[in-house]
């Protein structure tokens, strides 16, 4: 199957974070585009979401979801940025 | 009521357990598909004595190559019998290289890695391949070659493979790090670490 | 609208019709449901009696307040999961839902920026909740919609879109073969064609496309062709080739 849009992150990542990790800025670690989690790119279904930069395609994030588990690797972030819940929900 | 069945799962014995047979061919991919210039392509060994051992495309589909008709298993649960491939053994490519290490990490063109012990890539049992069904592999597919590990779940048959690195131990691939298995046998279902 | 709190809650089946000869609309019942604005979507997991799931995302085509929400599925012929949604799952049934989901592919009442909608296919199902949400809050904010499909037997909600109360424009495009009498022939959507029936960069519209990914990327690649800057174009990927 074709790549998705990061959106599709926001079920896989709803008990894995606080917030709402779609509308969350971040930068990515190899060439330092700055955007919303819900703008990368989306790879890897269904072994895995595998989401990569929109510019350079540097893995971002990986979560592997499976009953009973979860895993997460964000080894390709160099920030995250979370506006509080309020302004958060409205970009 | 409707009663969800999904993919039907056979009793049919060439398929590992949790295993549904498909006729087509899913493509699953971790990353875009990697443009390759066929005159750059290489294929490599690198031993831990700081040795590579290189091959071009030309040298590479000059080796002696083999027919191969095997059943392949996808980890997210689809199996493909009697596929056909056309390919180099890897105990052809080790036949000159000499290494004390146990354990491989194959690494690919766009930075997939997965790691193999080394005994499971030899005697008979992977090869690069470059033909599939009697076509040259598609890119989607893994073309121009990819590695061919038909006992272990197909996401160690990294597609678009470049080269192996001798690892001294079984250090995690890309999927590996991630939560899959370290070995990945379908008959064991050993899809998760 | 989105509360953090969100785990698998149980969707019943309340009312179900078909939309074209391969697709159907399916509303669930599910209570607590929180609301959900335009463009959010749900995962949909299915569980087999032999403990075998299966997870798919599906956009709400319903939007705000309310225990009832409208799904719009296509079969794929060879689908898992499509295929029992829009033939199998009978009133009263259930599945597990969880959502809602996501906060960049969506549409709020306050957005001030005219809006440019563009789907192809059953990536309609998330634009019509932002003309949903655009007609029952009343916006005075341009919004329109180009809706791009193989034949005109393939439309999802051609009525509803055709209405003359409806508050967002349809240009409708057909890429295999066109209604008798239509003046344009089929044929893919090229960026000329984008160029006559969208919202020009002047405007600075905020776009959103949805649909198959080969259509959101040829149809992205030539809006930014036209000069639009890719922070002002939102896209949805349904997958497939
Ligand atoms: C955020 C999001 C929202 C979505 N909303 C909707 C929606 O509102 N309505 C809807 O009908 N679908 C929607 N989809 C697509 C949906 O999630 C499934 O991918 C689709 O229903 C196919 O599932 P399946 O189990 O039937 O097919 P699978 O068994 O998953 O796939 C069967 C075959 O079809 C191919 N395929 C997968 N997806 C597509 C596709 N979208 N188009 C063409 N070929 C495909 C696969 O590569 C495979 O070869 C959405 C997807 C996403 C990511
Ligand atoms: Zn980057």
């Amino acid at each position: 199957m074709d790549h998705l849009d990061g959106n599709v992150l926001a079920g896989p990542s709803t008990d894995l974070f606080a917030f709402e990790a779609t509308t969350t800025q971040c930068q990515c670690q190899s060439c330092a585009d700055i955007a919303m989690l819900g703008q990368a790119m989306v790879y890897g279904q269904p072994m895995g979401f595998v989401a990569r930069c929109r510019n350079c395609d540097n893995v971002l994030i990986v979560i592997v979801e499976r009953a009973g588990q979860k895993s997460l690797n964000m080894r390709g972030l160099r920030w995250l940025r979370v506006a509080d819940q309020a302004t958060n929900d409205r970009i | 009521m409707a009663v969800f069945g999904g993919h039907r799962r056979d009793d049919n014995p060439a398929l590992p357990p949790g295993q549904y047979l498909t006729e087509s061919f899913p493509v699953l991919s971790s990353g875009p598909t990697p443009s390759i210039d066929m005159e750059d392509w290489e294929f490599f060994i690198h031993t831990e004595a700081g040795q590579t051992h290189r091959w071009t495309w030309d040298q590479f589909i000059a080796l002696p190559s083999q027919d191969i008709s095997v059943d392949i298993h996808c980890v997210t649960s689809w199996s493909k019998l009697g596929t056909g491939w056309r390919g180099v053994s890897l105990d052809t490519l080790f036949a000159e290289v000499e290494t004390g290490f146990d354990f491989v990490m194959a690494h690919s063109y766009g930075g997939y890695t997965t790691n193999l012990p080394l005994g499971e890539l030899l005697n008979g049992r992977a090869w690069i391949a470059y033909e599939y069904d009697g076509d040259e592999l598609d890119a989607e597919h893994g073309g121009p070659a990819r590695l061919l590990v038909p006992h272990l779940y197909f996401w160690k048959s990294a597609k678009w493979v470049r080269g192996l690195v001798m690892q001294s131990e079984d250090n995690p691939g890309f999927w590996e790090e991630n939560g899959y298995n370290l070995h990945g046998d379908p008959w064991r279902e050993e899809r998760y670490a | 609208m989105t509360s953090r709190a969100i785990g698998w809650r149980t969707g019943s089946l309340e009312r179900a019709h078909p939309l074209t000869a391969s697709a159907r609309s399916i509303t669930f019942t599910v209570s607590s449901w929180p609301g959900n604005d335009a463009g959010q979507h749900v995962d949909v997991r299915l569980t087999a009696p032999d403990g075998y799931q299966a997870v798919r995302s599906y956009s709400i085509a319903s939007t705000g307040a309310g225990e009832e929400i409208e799904l719009a599925i296509d079969r794929l012929p060879d689908g898992e999961v499509s295929p029992f949604l829009v033939d199998d799952l009978e009133l009263g049934d259930t599945v597990e839902l969880r959502g809602p989901l996501g906060g960049w592919f969506v549409w709020r009442p306050e957005q001030t920026q005219p809006v440019q909608l563009i789907a192809g296919g059953s990536g309609v199902v998330p634009l019509i909740a932002m003309t949903r949400a655009h007609a029952s809050a009343g916006s005075s904010v341009p919004m329109q919609l180009l809706y791009s499909l193989r034949t005109p037997d393939d439309a999802f909600f051609r009525d509803e879109l055709s209405q003359p109360s409806a508050t967002a424009r349809t240009t409708w495009h057909y890429t295999r073969a066109v209604p008798s009498g239509w003046s344009r022939s089929a044929g893919r959507l090229t960026a000329e064609d984008l160029k006559r029936e969208t919202l020009p960069p002047e405007h600075v519209p905020l776009t959103y496309i949805c649909g198959r990914t080969g259509f959101v990327e040829t149809v992205s690649r030539a809006l930014i062709s036209l000069g639009h800057v890719p922070d002002n174009i939102r896209t949805e990927r349904f997958g497939g080739t």
